[in-house]
């Protein structure tokens, strides 16, 4: 069977895989920049007892596997009597695993903002609200954008594991189509053509775009 | 079916995690030590004057990072047998994970190079060094340091990965608790014991990692050992 072929019979049900792929992307990368921030936040808490417990929240998410997170969420957590759907499951281990690592990217980023920015918007008597919004968050972002990139594509490329606990995403679609025609080559290479494309092609230079964007605002991009 | 955590099961089934984690560990190492060569050859196809390899080598370690370990796995042990090469899932499963992670390590080596100040190398040029020289007792010694936690950071991460090397077949840590689950119908005390298993071996690990990049950052001036 040619590869044309083959595309022909196959390309639609990856395609289909492919749309998974990407809901579970974005779902995840929603979840995981809300948690990266709430628990990055926390982790500068003065308070021992909200700093300890981001602390712990992110060396143990950090610490664990996260195929193994995936199938404690998805046929363990039934026994606790709460059964998530796969897709769910799914999103909310990424969400929480790769949270953990955004949490310490928001947190550095914070910490990097020089000191001298705090003091003169202070001198300036601006409220803290006005602080934060008009003169750190704005500064943080060019710091924290390229890690967190290169975080989001290895979220993209975990999504994969996703097939493992029953999602029908791009990988479990290629793993079935392989069950049936033997077609490994095919099957799996277009699977991975596909990521790459997605990943090269689409979602870096978007946060590339991003990138270049909030450097810009802080006046630090080439006009 | 019992509810909640059942400790005479757990204890039941801790010798054969424990049997199986060895096994982990194994694969970590043995999937590490290649990494760590495949990663060097990465770096010399980036650094040698050959444009074209450049070009080609670029593109590699482009494609191997941004696709999926997972989907890696399946082309290797499923395709190559289709070329008449087969090979056992452990062997499959090492040469994946040595070459997704060199292209990481790779970058690793690229910036610890690029770490040692040029001005190094011009004084080892003025000096009339040889280039093997050079690299040997000059740069390399203050390259190796700088790629110390990164090259520490990736030990985690491939000790971390392995559980993916269960969907192949490699009889680890996370393969022992699913056929356990499987045998038993119970999945809480394996999954919950691989859990905290990987926690008490990646954590400290995670943490001597870090407590080598401060050491490492001190001892090039980046911080200051009063900052901390």
């Amino acid at each position: 069977m040619s590869y044309f072929a083959f595309l022909a019979e196959h390309g639609s049900t990856l395609l289909l895989g492919t749309v998974t792929t990407i809901k579970v992307l974005v779902c995840s990368i929603i979840l995981y920049v809300i948690i990266s921030m709430i628990f990055g936040l926390m982790r500068l808490s003065k308070n021992p007892f909200i700093q300890g417990s981001a602390t712990v929240y992110i060396e143990f998410f950090r610490g664990t596997s996260l195929l193994v997170q995936l199938f404690w969420a998805y046929y363990v957590l039934p026994f606790f009597g709460i059964s998530l759907e796969a897709f769910t499951a799914g999103v909310v281990a990424l969400g929480l695993n790769f949270g953990a690592y955004g949490a310490e990217i928001v947190r550095g980023g914070i910490l990097a903002v020089p000191k001298g920015q705090w003091e003169a918007a202070h001198a300036l008597n601006f409220s803290p609200a006005k602080r934060i919004k008009r003169i750190i968050i704005p500064q943080i972002f060019p710091i924290i954008l390229p890690p967190a990139a290169n975080l989001t594509v290895e979220l993209l490329k975990a999504t994969a594991l996703v097939a493992l606990v029953t999602v029908v995403d791009l990988t479990f679609e290629a793993k079935q189509i392989n069950s049936i025609t033997w077609l490994s080559a095919q099957c799996f290479g277009t699977a991975l053509l596909i990521y790459y494309f997605m990943a090269r092609f689409a979602l870096v230079p978007f946060l590339r775009w991003l990138e270049v964007l909030a450097a810009k605002k802080v006046g630090k991009g080439k006009a | 079916m019992e509810m909640g955590f059942r400790w005479d099961f757990a204890l039941e089934i801790l010798p054969q995690m424990l049997l199986a984690t060895l096994n982990t560990i194994i694969a970590a190492g043995v999937g590490y030590g290649i990494a760590l060569v495949v990663g060097l050859f990465f770096l010399l196809g980036q650094r040698t004057p050959y444009k074209i390899i450049n070009v080609i080598n670029r593109e590699v370690v482009e494609f191997i990072r941004s696709t999926p370990l997972l989907i890696q796995l399946f082309f290797v042990y499923f395709v190559l047998p289709q070329f008449g090469i087969t090979l056992s899932a452990w062997l499959c499963g090492m040469i994946t994970i040595g070459l997704h992670f060199g292209t990481y390590l790779s970058e690793v080596y690229r910036g610890a190079l690029e770490g040692v100040p040029k001005t190094q190398w011009e004084a080892c040029r003025a000096l009339n060094f040889s280039t093997v020289y050079t690299y040997r007792k000059i740069v390399l010694p203050q390259a190796f340091p700088i790629a110390i936690p990164g090259m520490g950071n990736y030990l985690v991460g491939i000790f971390k990965d392995t559980p993916l090397l269960s969907t192949i077949g490699v009889a680890e840590l996370f393969h022992a608790a699913t056929a356990v689950g499987g045998y038993n119908y119970r999945y809480l005390e394996p999954y919950t014991m691989v859990g905290i298993i990987f926690l008490i071996l990646s954590v400290p690990a995670a943490m001597w990692v870090r407590r080598l990049e401060m050491k490492v950052n001190i001892a090039q001036g980046k911080v200051k050992k009063e900052q901390l």
